[in-house]
């Protein structure tokens, strides 16, 4: 993929991004901060690409143990950081519910 | 390396999920809909998995699929182990595990790298991955107190940050091998980490959540993943704006805080040694308050919880005295001061996990004016946030902070652990105030005496 594009990508949704939680109220800045902490994670997407790559010709066993090592952390970060947002977001609830 | 889904399709899926975590996201900033927020961008992020795990043809690759099971058990135990008020240690190290993961990416694809520009990117990620690894185990540390909480300054701190930043930046350009970039990189981390107070930790776990959003991002450019550039570029800017709400919120400024520059320590010794002089021993001993006396009609109560709530554990107790005192006909309301405990909302979590409902938590701005018509106060474990002095006391560190405005109501009951300044290190004057009556010891307890009080 063309460099120029995904640098325009990447400075779209930086801008995106920074539109998109205006006013959010305290209450959920924990959770919020955590929810993001979990979509940082994604980087999992990489770990799986550079992997794949490394597997396919398999290119030594040192890369492969650093793509599974890079994978095993961003599957923790993902899912652990989902998995603590759901369980801090089920315990606010309304008054008379 | 070859995919398999032809890019066109590819591209409208990766928009696709990219909306769906936008959507995901700005649903998490309205309490309502957060938890539908959540599940959705949990729900986008399998799909991004699935995708990319089928476009690389790496479906059933037992490597793969081990390493992610892997993840996956370790994420289920972290998920029903942890305790709540363990929540801002434990973003901090899953941040440092996004972190590194970007880190070792960038290893890879540098060392796979055709064009100059992968070979920069990877580079580039690599350092900021690395930075984000060691900066959130350093904070995490400080967090679980293992490591000293009070900012670390070695001799000459900002010239070996800047010496390190030159370091880096030069092994980088000159192509040294990468574990030298890196170890640079893991060395700066640590060294920028230390020097930040344990109250500016909130800041620094954003500002570190931002990076590692940023490292991903990065890492995305160099591996040509337009979903993981994206995301990653979304969550480095969402994480930033947070950043600066937290900084306002506590009246710091970014970079003071990364330098670890606290205003002057003199000054607050000389307010320390002032304050004592300044009032009246005898008003002091005239008025001898008895909890039983000030609840006892009090129609308006106002809880702030802090941080001692949470180390004490004592959320529970302090939901059984709101309930007691309701029972009784008092209004009561919850004052949350925007960084009371570790994180942001932290007090929150905590007191939704006990059932207090969320509509009787107010923010700072909503519930000041309501302080002088109030007639009970009660402070749990909450020092630095309710210090009349930020108003007053030019130089000290908190000066200038918005805090709650306790010191307005008819009377003040804190149950604080000890009469020690608050984390900022500046007295409390609120302390010797006369209508102030300081309960000491563990929040647990005090809470409990005056549970029983009533």
């Amino acid at each position: 993929m063309s460099p120029i594009i995904l640098i325009i990508v990447f400075l779209v949704a930086t801008v995106v991004g920074y539109f998109i939680i205006n006013n959010v109220p305290s209450l959920l800045h924990t959770p919020l901060m955590s929810g993001m902490n979990a979509l940082s994670g994604i980087t999992v997407l990489g770990a799986l690409a550079v992997t794949a790559v490394v597997l396919k010709p398999y290119s030594g066993v040192l890369s492969v143990i650093i793509g599974a090592v890079a994978i095993v952390l961003a599957v923790v970060n993902i899912a652990a950081g989902f998995g603590v947002t759901a369980r801090m977001l089920k315990m606010f609830k309304k008054e008379d519910k | 390396m070859d995919t398999v889904i032809p890019s066109a399709v590819f591209y409208a899926i990766s928009g696709v999920l990219v909306l769906g975590v936008l959507i995901g996201l700005s649903l998490m900033s309205k309490p309502k809909t957060a938890r539908a927020g959540n599940a959705l961008g949990a729900a986008c992020a399998v799909a991004a998995i699935i995708v990319t795990m089928y476009n690389y043809s790496v479906l059933t690759a037992p490597v793969i699929l081990a390493s992610i099971a892997m993840g996956v058990i370790i994420s289920l135990f972290i998920v029903f182990k942890v305790k709540m008020i363990q929540m801002p240690q434990l973003v901090a190290l899953l941040n440092g595990f996004g972190g590194l993961s970007s880190a070792l990416v960038a290893v890879l694809s540098y060392s796979q790298a055709e064009s100059r520009f992968s070979s920069v990117s990877s580079t580039v990620a690599l350092i900021i991955g690395f930075i984000t690894f060691t900066g959130s185990l350093i904070a995490a540390g400080k967090l679980h107190k293992v490591l000293p909480q009070k900012p670390v300054v070695i001799k000459g701190h900002t010239v070996i940050v800047l010496l390190l930043t030159a370091a880096v930046i030069a092994c980088a350009a000159c192509g040294l091998p990468v574990w030298v970039t890196a170890l640079l990189s893991c060395l700066f981390g640590i060294a920028f980490a230390v020097r930040v107070g344990g109250a500016d930790m909130p800041i620094t776990i954003s500002l570190l959540n931002s990076l590692s959003g940023v490292a991903g991002g990065i890492a995305g450019i160099a591996v040509g993943d337009i979903m993981l550039v994206a995301i990653g570029g979304i969550v480095g800017a969402s994480g930033l704006l947070l950043t600066q709400i937290m900084c306002k919120a506590m009246n710091r400024k970014l970079l003071g805080i990364l330098l670890g520059s606290t205003p002057a320590k003199t000054a607050v010794a000389e307010n320390s040694e002032n304050e004592p002089a300044e009032e009246d021993p005898a008003a002091r001993e005239k008025i001898a308050l008895a909890p039983e006396e000030i609840l006892k009609d009090a129609k308006k109560v106002i809880i702030i919880p802090g941080y001692g709530m949470a180390l004490a554990q004592a959320q529970s107790k302090v939901k059984a005295l709101a309930d007691k005192l309701e029972e009784k006909g008092a209004e009561v309301k919850f004052a949350i001061h925007p960084v009371a405990g570790r994180m942001p909302g932290h007090m929150n979590v905590l007191l939704c996990e006990v059932d207090v409902p969320y509509d009787k938590l107010h923010e700072m701005e909503t519930i000041n004016p309501e302080f002088a018509e109030c007639d009970a106060v009660i402070v749990v474990g909450a020092n630095d946030v309710i210090n009349p002095a930020a108003n007053t006391a030019e130089g000290t560190p908190i000066y200038g902070m918005p805090v709650l405005d306790a010191a307005a109501a008819k009377a003040v009951i804190i149950c604080n652990f000890d009469e020690k300044p608050g984390y900022a290190g500046v007295p409390n004057p609120l302390y010797k105030s006369d209508n102030t009556l300081l309960l000491l010891g563990d929040a647990k307890e005090t809470v409990s005496k005056l549970i029983d009080c009533i």
